[in-house]
């Protein structure tokens, strides 16, 4: 699995990262082709997380190398804000902005990092929001609306700066389970529509579904990197298989 | 700068200070304790669901909150020697004006301690059929006193800084003992350097006591 | 109650017109001008703690680096601290490091401090020990000298007082928020601006509104310099007149009034920069 080819989107080389003294990533290397959905799986505290974010530069890492599109992540010289608005990125606890409207939310990186008119980014905005389906709520507050609702404004938060790929970490673990589907549709539509993705998630439904390649993760290292259906049909390593026989209820 | 800076005059004095910081230990000392009893009553009466005594002791936090310690000790000071209708010493009045000062702030630290004691201990302690008193004797006010601690003994610093507010009334504490120093031989500038170091390494003493304080009983 | 007292009320309402009540004095204009000068202490004096205070507030919670290359300097060897490092010949400075230590030295210092002991380091001290020119200047030319030292003095002592409120609000927000900023591409400068800051400074709007009643309280401090504010007012008059209890009655008052109508208006504000469908903000 040792890829010396820069083709990939997403190029991770022998990505090591510490919290101290505890090594959280151990040797990771693995790459993502642009088009590629990719489901990373694992236990909690598997690393998965943090996997995600060296990717875009949100944690730092001490080994390896990481290029997106090119662009090293690791290089000081890299303009970290201008990389991440190519990226885009989901987060668990949907991290709306409280204090403005999901509009300004959608608005807001629009205007200050793509530099684009009030209202060219309104009109983008407005798309996004009938896209997830919320075009009705557009000047309520994250408050005031339901995990899955914000969640599908994160989303469409995300897909606002028209990015080359997106970065979902665990989208779906903290919404209640009849609020989940709705969440799971948009992303398999992004899917379809050919959107590069890293996804952290459990739903293996989903992923089952929609992904090209499974990454499972155990303890730091990336155990199982293969196509979808290697993973879920034939012989994988014990710990994955273990991990699949504890979760594959969907 | 002229004529250089005369740490000799530091060292003369430092019996004359160390005199007035004396006053000064005592009065921080008694507005502290003083402070706590009485704004733990305060508190009791505060949070007691019998209304008229809720609303005096509210009144009452509510007003000495809103006053300048300064005015409170201009207040005791003249005001007390008239109530009394005799002289009163100069300390005594201060010590007044302190305690019931204090007592508004330690009120409100010591409510806070006490709704954090969660309501599952209260009813625990009734359920074992202790009165009102015993329970809050023997299991809310311990609590509340050791989850407040360090909240309490930042506000003893604070009280040890505003003790030099008697000042303004010429009690002889620390500052003012410097200040006459200062004064006699015309040494301003190495008086309240003085002054301000020494009030500097002891409340930063105090300060790091209480974080080494918050720490172990974090991990208790 | 042995009250040998001769009460008089009317005190503080005389006027110089009024000779035949027995008045010597204005003390009705003097409450209002002690009353005024409160005011004018307080007002400019929180202007520097607000805006100072954010300032260090918000410095004392950079915890992530910011390299700076230094200039001029080049450097052979490699090494890698929190503080300072050195790759491919340039050598970089985590000024994030010194702006944080400068702010947590700056609260320290003025925390451990009584606040008339930094009075008094001001007016009486800080003329000696800057150069002659400027000791000269600051005894001789400064108009109203004790009004600015007073306003100084409270204002970057305040100031430390706000910036640990404003490092508390912004250390309450999740980190969460601070990578969801960051991820849609926010510079540092940015993150603060439009996210962090907008929320913080609603989180702390009860402990802001006590330092503001504080510098008011504090004004009174002032008076050991000569300024004559409110409470130095009321020991003016008791002086003149011996009505000591109404002296200090108006002063009294106008403190329970300005606490009061300062607190309505909070409340006010606190309804109106609400973030709809959030019950309590922030710091549980």
């Amino acid at each position: 699995m040792n890829e010396n080819t820069n083709t990939g989107m997403i190029q991770m080389d022998s990505v090591s990262k510490w919290y101290g003294q505890f090594q959280v990533l151990i040797d990771c290397t693995t790459k993502v082709d642009k088009g590629e959905v990719v489901v990373i799986c694992g236990p909690s505290g598997s690393g998965k997380s943090t996997l995600i974010k060296v990717i875009n530069g949100l944690e730092a890492f001490q080994e390896g190398v990481i290029t997106f599109d090119g662009v090293s992540v690791g290089d000081p010289a890299t303009d970290l804000p201008k990389l991440r608005s190519r990226i885009g990125m989901v987060f668990q606890n949907f991290e709306l902005f409280p204090h403005i409207t999901i509009t300004d939310n959608i608005n807001l990186a629009q205007l200050k990092v793509l530099n684009r008119e009030k209202d060219e980014a309104t009109e983008r905005s407005m798309e996004l929001l009938e896209r997830v389906g919320l075009m009705d709520q557009r000047d309520k507050f994250p408050a005031q609306l339901s995990g899955g609702q914000q969640q599908r404004v994160a989303i469409a938060r995300a897909l606002a700066m028209d990015p080359s790929a997106m970065l979902f970490d665990e989208p779906t673990s903290a919404l209640d389970p009849e609020m989940i589907n709705e969440v799971l549709d948009v992303m398999t539509e992004l899917a379809k529509e050919g959107m590069t993705m890293m996804v952290v998630t459990h739903e293996m439904g989903f992923a089952k579904r929609v992904a090209d390649r499974v990454i499972f993760m155990d303890e730091g290292r990336i155990e199982e990197d293969c196509t979808k259906d290697e993973f879920f049909g034939g012989e994988r390593g014990a710990r994955a298989q273990e991990f699949l026989s504890k979760i594959l209820t969907h | 700068m002229e004529g250089g800076f005369d740490f000799a005059i530091i060292l003369e004095s430092v019996p004359y200070l160390a005199e007035g910081m004396v006053l000064t230990f005592q009065l921080a000392l008694l507005g502290i304790s003083g402070g706590i009893f009485f704004g733990t009553l305060l508190a009791l009466c505060r949070l007691s669901p019998f209304a008229p005594l809720s609303f005096i002791a509210g009144s009452y936090v509510n007003f000495f909150r809103s006053m300048p310690l300064i005015l409170v000790i201009f207040w005791f000071y003249f005001m007390v020697p008239l109530i009394v209708g005799r002289p009163v010493g100069g300390f005594w009045s201060v010590t007044i004006a302190f305690i019931m000062f204090e007592a508004a702030y330690y009120c409100e630290i010591m409510r806070a301690g006490i709704q954090s004691v969660t309501v599952g201990q209260v009813y625990a302690g009734q359920a074992l059929g202790l009165t009102y008193r015993q329970n809050m004797q023997y299991i809310v006010l311990p609590q509340a006193f050791r989850n407040m601690i360090p909240i309490m003994l930042t506000q003893a610093i604070v009280l040890f800084q505003d003790t030099s507010l008697v000042y303004v009334v010429g009690l002889g504490d620390f500052l003012v003992h410097a200040d006459i120093v200062a004064n006699r031989d015309n040494r301003l500038m190495e008086m309240f350097t003085t002054v301000a170091v020494v009030y500097f390494v002891l409340c930063l003493l105090g300060t790091l006591y209480i974080r080494r304080l918050q720490r172990k009983l974090a991990h208790e | 109650m042995n009250f040998s007292y001769n009460w008089d009320w009317g005190v503080l309402l005389c006027t110089v017109e009024d000779v035949d009540i027995g008045c010597i004095a204005p003390y009705f204009y003097w409450i209002v001008e002690g009353f005024g000068w409160t005011i004018a202490v307080a007002s400019a004096a929180w202007v520097i703690a607000f805006t100072w205070g954010s300032i260090i507030g918000i410095l004392r919670t950079l915890e992530t680096p910011i390299w700076l290359t230094v200039p001029f300097v080049k450097s052979s060897s490699t090494f890698k601290t929190t503080v300072i490092e050195a790759t491919g010949g340039v050598v970089l400075i985590n000024i994030a490091w010194f702006l944080h230590g400068f702010a947590t030295v700056y609260v320290t210092i003025f925390r451990n401090i009584p606040l008339l002991v930094q009075m008094f380091l001001w007016y009486f001290v800080l003329p000696e020990i800057v150069s002659k020119e400027a000791g000269m200047w600051l005894k001789r030319e400064l108009p109203l000298p004790e009004y600015w030292t007073a306003v100084t003095c409270l204002g970057l002592y305040t100031a430390s007082r706000v910036g640990e409120a404003v490092r508390a609000g912004i250390n309450s927000i999740t980190q969460g928020q601070h990578y969801a900023a960051m991820a849609v591409g926010l510079t540092r400068v940015q993150v603060y601006r439009y996210v962090l800051l907008p929320v913080a400074y609603r989180i702390i709007i009860p402990p802001m509104t006590s330092d503001f009643l504080g510098i008011f309280k504090n004004s009174s401090l002032a008076l050991t310099i000569g300024v004559l504010e409110l409470t130095a007012m009321t020991r003016q008059i008791d002086e003149y007149s011996y009505q000591t209890f109404e002296a200090f009655t108006a002063a009294t008052v106008l403190y329970i009034l300005v606490t009061a109508i300062v607190m309505f208006a909070m409340r006010i504000v606190e309804g109106r920069v609400a973030i709809p469908g959030m019950i309590s903000l922030g710091a549980k």
